[in-house]
């Protein structure tokens, strides 16, 4: 991989936002908007039943690391519709770049997404609701770091289908991650789940990774949920990253990096 | 004889069963050369610059380029070629110097600004180099993308309709300033058009493709002179009309039997 080429990509995801309010504002405007609604209920939540164990910490603390698997996919994937939509895909792909070099530009800028995202929502969130990020103590960057992980797998898999699908696909960009959503344990615990798809809940990396919040917000540190976190992670993102090469393989044989790039 | 840039033995690309879009072409196009691809719509031109570029992968066949077989040594070889198209498009949201910047770096070129105002100064577009690109004409934005495709000094140009759009003085301008950097640099050119001056002017061979066949080869003055036709235009529409009122090929003839009712059958002729 040359780092070189991995940079001048990123310069190039980024320069699209250098010239464009209206995208700045779309970053920070829907996690404000996510913030506020959830830190507002969960006020209204603690005034009706004292006994609500810290409600603002759980709720806004999962809205901080929801938008961090949130921001992560999107770097990725928008950065992949970006050059869609621009029609520079044949560009890019005839220039010296290799696939994994393009990912990881994308996989870049999905952290530098989440880190502008992240830090923005963290200090909000502590002038709004006093709600201190750093109380969740040391797990803190390991499970930081494993939703990013989450993201970057569902970003790969996702430009995949779009490889595939091309911009009929273009939906899942923005579905796949609200797909997994309510089975990830991000509001509410696994228990609130029906046994049947407790299952299917503890197959998501995420779900670890916010009990593994919930707990530590608690004074806990669950090492086993980061633990399970870690291994499913490692293990969607080596099917993410079989299942991009296969489809990068079927679109360059079937032509459709060529349709795509010129639709 | 100069040495070959690129070497496609029988190529084949289908991208449905038995109906091939390209089908058994060889050909070698060698250092300084211009190399015109030219045949009405469905001739499988833009198909063989998406092959030779690694875009598409053949079916059957195999390409050489500077030796070195493709797709394999993609990386490699792109780095020493380039390409432009009236279809690929650069961002339409960075200006003209944000777009040459990212692929300036892309192609690892050296004293990059430098190179950039040179460029921007040769095609006449240096002023706005601070323009958006969204912003510019379509003589402006096809300028903007032969300076990109120029960025890497490349030794192979693949050009994929260059001056669809354009008027007749720009495009006129495009073609002086191609064969120009052709006749200083020695730049191997494969280049695919509609436009018949474009191939009379800026090229010194012609492959004549139809349904993924070649069907003649030679210089422009040897395909007229084998076609029996005064202009490459005549002959073009002569073709065209000959296959949309033509039954579908039948497989398995191969270049070297012309369809029916084709006039000439000089050695240009495949």
């Amino acid at each position: 991989m040359n780092l070189r080429r991995v940079w001048a990509l990123v310069l190039r995801y980024t320069y699209v936002y250098r010239r464009s309010p209206i995208r700045i504002l779309e970053v920070f405007f829907w996690p404000a908007i996510d913030l506020l609604v959830w830190g507002f209920l969960t006020i209204y939540l603690q005034q009706r039943g004292r006994d609500l164990p810290s409600g603002v910490a759980f709720l806004v603390g999962a809205v901080i690391f929801w938008d961090v698997i949130y921001r992560s996919q999107q770097g990725i994937t928008l950065s992949f519709l970006e050059d869609v939509w621009s029609r520079n895909l044949l560009n890019l792909f005839s220039a010296p770049v290799r696939v994994t070099e393009f990912v990881g530009a994308t996989c870049v800028v999905g952290i530098l997404k989440t880190l502008v995202v992240g830090l923005y929502l963290t200090v909000l969130a502590f002038f709004l609701y006093r709600f201190n990020l750093l109380a969740v103590g040391p797990a803190l960057f390991p499970l930081f770091v494993n939703l990013l992980l989450m993201g970057w797998a569902l970003g790969i898999a996702t430009t995949a289908l779009l490889l595939r699908w091309g911009q009929a696909a273009e939906a899942i960009a923005w579905a796949v991650p609200f797909a997994i959503q309510p089975f990830s344990a991000v509001f509410y615990p696994v228990s609130a789940l029906p046994a049947w798809l407790r299952p299917v809940a503890w197959s998501i990396p995420a779900t670890h990774v916010f009990e593994g919040m919930r707990l530590a917000l608690r004074g806990g540190f669950a090492w086993d949920h980061l633990v399970y976190a870690t291994l499913l992670n490692l293990v969607y993102l080596a099917l993410a990253g079989v299942l991009f090469a296969s489809l990068y393989a079927a679109a360059r044989r079937k032509g459709l990096l060529v349709k795509i790039g010129t639709q | 004889m100069s040495e070959a840039v690129v070497v496609a033995e029988e190529l084949r690309k289908e991208f449905s069963r038995d109906r091939p879009v390209v089908s058994g072409l060889s050909f070698v196009l060698r250092r300084g050369e211009a190399l015109g691809l030219l045949g009405p719509n469905g001739a499988g031109k833009t198909t063989v610059v998406h092959l030779l570029l690694g875009l598409t992968t053949p079916t059957s066949g195999r390409i050489a380029i500077f030796g070195l077989p493709m797709p394999k040594n993609r990386i490699t070889v792109l780095g020493r070629v380039n390409f432009a198209s009236a279809y690929a498009l650069l961002p339409s949201n960075l200006t003209v110097r944000q777009n040459l910047t990212v692929f300036g770096r892309l192609y690892e070129v050296p004293r990059l600004p430098e190179k950039i105002a040179r460029l921007l100064a040769e095609l006449e577009i240096a002023h706005l180099i601070d323009q958006v690109a969204g912003k510019l004409s379509a003589g402006e934005a096809a300028r903007l993308n032969l300076c990109k495709a120029l960025l890497n000094d490349p030794e192979l140009l693949l050009l994929d309709e260059p001056t669809a759009g354009l008027d007749p003085d720009i495009a006129d301008k495009v073609r002086r300033l191609l064969r120009r950097l052709q006749a200083e640099r020695g730049i191997a050119m494969l280049y695919t058009s509609h436009n018949m001056r474009d191939i009379e002017t800026v090229c010194d061979r012609v492959l004549f493709l139809r349904r993924g066949r070649l069907l003649a080869e030679g210089s422009p003055e040897e395909i007229l002179r084998s076609f029996r036709c005064d202009d490459l235009e005549t002959l073009f529409i002569q073709l065209a009309r000959e296959e949309s009122e033509s039954l579908p090929v039948e497989s398995g003839r191969g270049p070297e039997e012309p369809s029916k009712g084709l006039p000439g059958s000089g050695e240009a002729m495949r």
